[in-house]
């Protein structure tokens, strides 16, 4: 006998396992493509997966098989010219005939020699921030966050109109009406029962039919007298407002654009930022970032800006800050917003501003934000700035300094800095 | 028209027109007598399909990189528009499970339907390597409890270690089935190779005793036992049973996978008989509905495309042409037969006395119950149907720079070609033939391999890494030999490598 089986519904992932298995064995080409991609990337986009290629020698699944050469003898369909004895050039490559004998061979030996696929965006980001975590991420509690979200509560019996729950009500209101005319309906059966019985007698029953008639009568208008929908049938959808963590963050980024900052360093600082802006956009829903330059102003910008206007002159670190905390206070309250913030710079500074700034981030900045990374892209011997801000470290669990030399430093220092194991 | 008769004819399926078409394919497959398992079909999306195609066909498998990675590859091929998918995966198991992709129009179902449930089911059913090598009934309970067993393993031991040890397996999966053995006899040859093994356990120990004692006589080497005392063809089986550092959780998955490797060995060995049956019976069993008027013109018309597209045999210089085409010739062979039992010619007297003019389907019935393609091929391909494909046979020496034509559909070609077409089924003649020779039992324990060439064709480029999992398996150092032509033998490689 045979049976249908309907296994559309069943997941269609059963392979899922699979490839994860395949991405964990090619793990160290994958994360090699995945951190050569970032430099590709602009700072916000972060809605693609990403191509990944791999060589295709270390996927090859080996076994014997037979090589070229030797005597073989092949059938083949179609003679349309051949007679016994003929000799004819071989056909290039020894491809002649690939026929059963080599039939899986496709996978090793020649062939595309990469095997390029698509990760998904999670993937991906897992990948990029594997063993990393936000910092600080448990200080807030949900108590003194202020956003709120509506949810859905159950059923109440009062409500608007429009969160009327129709299937509630109407089986509500059914059950009232089986209650209501229970006792009446089973009244009737039992008289129309009777009359069914009296019909066949007419004539000589006839008082007793009439009487039963005008009893059922009276018992079916009760009956339909049972409303068909009552006040107390209506069920509404309830709907309260519950307090939840914030979602949404903002990423302030703060750059020196001072004459001594040139491309090549601001392209180390672009890819730190980039790297920022992913890791937080997978823990948050929503994300801002503010761009901040600065060198002896300071002036939030766009992106492009940010990254490629070129500008001369001294450096003073504390305007940005200043800006950044002006722009905090009056767009991202700190109870609705988490504040990441992340400054790059070449540790230049007027001398007489350094212990301004190390005043605005103890007092006004570091209060407010979760996190507060500085990093310092030099080649030359540490200033006044990296001093001031390296006494800070040892105060503020959330500000972090580190040191990149190079663009091969930034993968590393990052991982540094959003470490699991980082004993703040 | 008849309309409690004939079947709905909108392309569109639904549950109730498949039973109603299965009903009547049944029928009339019972009619021919096609004994089958009972059918489970199941009607799963691509997307089901693209899994079912990276598991092996499997409806359920142990977990593993290079699944994932044919996913991936399958995934590719299908959305870049590259690859299409096959209509329906059949499994042989008891029910058998076919599947149906919910893309298929009803024609098609119905093809699937005759082609799989009845066609490959009674073929699982009755063909002799099917019957002895397989048991239909606890394939997917062995399935369960694999997949069950690995990943106990993988919690116990680790992904990692479970990985490299089934790497090493699915590299040497070929070479983990008996080829001439009957299985009638693996338990018998199992117990003997107990006993063995526990005649070689108390040696050792008489060994162990004697060892300490100062020898009294010079030692006879013509006593020393060779070990394996004959060559072995299944390498896994042997590993599994003599590997000196396996742990047994490593011996049971390399059980595993010899046993999978096994189940499909006879898929292998018929896949021209299979589909060839298969397509007879869904072109039979389709064409009796129509001549019974249960579907009308515009069903057999689709039916008709799919059916040629499936048989088509491109010729040798097309750029489509990709070998024998298994459909192709399996189908041809069948109906060939069926001609030749019902209207033989002269020829058809002479080269099959004992089947022309005989009942067809008693005939079919037979070639499907005791064939392989190897031997079916041999015994039934016809001067008839080598003349209606063109066949010609050709030499390729790799010693000559050209290929000779050495037989064509000719009165002299005949056997030849009918021999050789026969021989390009044979297994063995296809896969490398590697046995394991010598084991250094009392020495460095070092496994000697010995690969004996087919018609001297050389071994792969593979070479080096197989010895290499063989060395993950085996744990001690592997030689691989090969027979020359002159008789002697010439070390091919060695694992780990010897500076020489």
């Amino acid at each position: 006998m045979a049976h249908f089986i309907d296994r559309r519904l069943n997941g269609k992932n059963k392979s899922s396992v699979n490839r994860q298995r395949f991405i964990r064995r090619n793990k160290a080409q994958i994360k090699k493509s995945v951190s050569d991609a970032i430099t590709d990337r602009s700072v916000t986009d972060v809605d693609t997966g990403e191509q990944i290629v791999i060589p295709k020698r270390d996927l090859s699944e080996p076994f014997f098989h037979q090589g070229h050469g030797g005597i073989r003898e092949r059938v083949h369909p179609g003679n349309d010219q051949f007679q016994r004895g003929d000799k004819i050039e071989r056909p290039p490559s020894g491809q002649e005939g690939q026929g059963s004998g080599e039939g899986d061979a496709s996978d090793s030996g020649e062939g595309k020699d990469e095997f390029s696929f698509e990760i998904s965006r999670d993937e991906y980001l897992d990948l990029l921030f594997e063993d990393l975590e936000l910092p600080n991420l448990e200080k807030k509690e949900v108590s003194n966050i202020e956003e709120r979200e509506i949810v859905r509560a159950g059923y109440s019996s009062v409500g608007l109109p429009n969160n009327i729950n129709i299937i509630r009500s109407l089986r509500k209101s059914q059950a009232r009406r089986i209650a209501m005319s229970g006792s009446k309906r089973k009244e009737l059966r039992v008289l129309e029962q009777r009359l069914s019985e009296l019909q066949p007698f007419g004539d000589d029953k006839e008082t007793e039919i009439v009487q039963l008639k005008n009893d059922i009568e009276s018992l079916k208008e009760q009956i339909a007298k049972v409303p068909f929908i009552d006040d107390f049938d209506l069920q509404f959808n309830n709907y309260i407002s519950q307090p939840c963590p914030s979602s949404q963050a903002v990423m302030f980024c703060l750059m020196d654009v001072s004459g001594s900052m040139d491309q090549a360093t601001k392209d180390i600082a672009k890819r730190f930022y980039i790297l920022l802006y992913l890791f937080l956009s997978r823990n948050y829903k929503k994300i801002e970032v503010v761009y901040i330059r600065h060198h002896t102003q300071a002036k939030e910008v766009d992106e492009h800006e940010f990254f490629y206007s070129q500008e001369t002159g001294g450096t003073i670190v504390s305007s940005a800050l200043k800006l950044m905390h002006t722009i905090q206070q009056s767009r991202y309250p700190a109870h609705q917003w988490n504040v990441y913030a992340a400054q790059a710079s070449d540790g230049d500074n007027w001398a007489d501003d350094t212990p301004l700034c190390h005043k605005l981030l103890e007092e006004n900045i570091l209060p407010n934000v979760r996190y507060f990374s500085y990093i310092e892209i030099t080649n030359r011997a540490h200033q006044s700035l990296w001093d001031a801000y390296e006494k800070l470290t040892e105060k503020r669990p959330e500000f972090a300094i580190k040191h990149i030399k190079e663009i091969a430093d930034i993968y590393p220092v990052f991982r540094e800095l959003f470490g699991k194991q980082q004993a703040f | 028209m008849d309309n409690t008769n004939t079947l709905d004819n909108t392309s569109d399926w639904t549950f109730e027109k498949l039973e109603s078409y299965h009903a009547k394919i049944k029928q009339v497959a019972q009619s021919y007598r096609l004994d089958t398992y009972p059918n489970q079909i199941e009607i799963i999306t691509s997307e089901q399909m693209m899994d079912a195609y990276s598991s092996v066909g499997m409806p359920i498998g142990y977990s593993h990189w290079s699944y994932g990675k044919k996913f991936i590859q399958t995934q590719q091929g299908y959305h870049r528009g590259q690859m299409g998918l096959a209509y329906e995966i059949v499994i042989n198991s008891n029910p058998c499970i076919a599947y149906l992709m919910e893309e298929n129009s009803m024609t098609m179902q119905a093809l699937v339907i005759a082609h799989a449930c009845y066609g490959h089911n009674s073929f699982f059913k009755n063909n002799y390597l099917f019957t002895t090598w397989t048991d239909a009934d606890s394939i997917i309970d062995y399935l369960v409890f694999a997949k069950k067993f690995v990943s106990e393993c993988e919690e116990k031991h680790g992904i990692e270690a479970v990985e490299n040890l089934l790497d090493s397996c699915h590299a040497l999966m070929n070479l983990g089935v008996d080829r001439y053995k009957r299985p009638t006899k693996i338990s018998l040859h199992d117990e003997l190779l107990r006993q063995q093994e526990r005649e070689q356990y108390l040696q050792s120990q008489v060994n162990d005793l004697w060892r300490t004692v100062p020898k009294s006589g010079p030692k006879d080497e013509l006593l020393k036992k060779h070990f394996p005392s004959e060559p072995q063809e299944n390498i896994l089986y042997f590993i599994e049973k003599n590997a000196p550092l396996l742990a047994p959780w490593q011996r049971e998955v390399i059980r595993i996978v010899r046993k999978i490797s096994q189940y499909f060995y006879p898929q292998k060995q018929t896949q021209v008989m299979n589909e060839g049956w298969a397509t007879f019976w869904h072109y039979t069993i389709l064409n009796t509905l129509y001549d019974d008027g249960f579907v009308g013109e515009k069903f057999m018309l689709e039916f008709l495309h799919h059916h040629t597209n499936v048989v088509h045999q491109p010729a040798y210089n097309s750029p489509y042409y990709n070998g024998i085409n298994p459909y192709a010739l399996g189908f041809s062979m069948f109906v060939d037969i069926r001609r030749i039992c019902e209207e033989p010619t002269e020829e058809d007297r002479h080269w099959f006395p004992e089947i022309a003019g005989s009942n067809w389907l008693d005939t079919l019935h037979f070639a499907c119950k005791n064939f392989k393609d190897e031997s079916f091929i041999s015994q039934y391909l016809s001067p008839h149907l080598m003349r209606q494909m063109k066949l010609f046979s050709v030499t390729d020496d790799s010693d000559l720079n050209y290929v000779i034509v050495d037989s064509i559909h000719n009165e002299e070609g005949y056997r030849a070609i009918r021999e050789n077409l026969a021989k390009q089924y044979n297994l063995s003649n296809l896969e490398p033939n590697i046995q394991v020779y010598d084991v250094q039992v009392d020495g460095d324990r070092s496994m000697t391999l010995r690969y004996y060439p087919h018609q001297s064709i050389p071994l792969g480029d593979s070479t080096d890494q197989m010895l290499k999992h063989l060395h993950q398996l085996w744990g001690f150092e592997i030689k691989l030999e090969q027979e020359m032509d002159s008789g002697e033998y010439e070390t091919l490689a060695t694992c780990p490598k010897h500076a020489k």
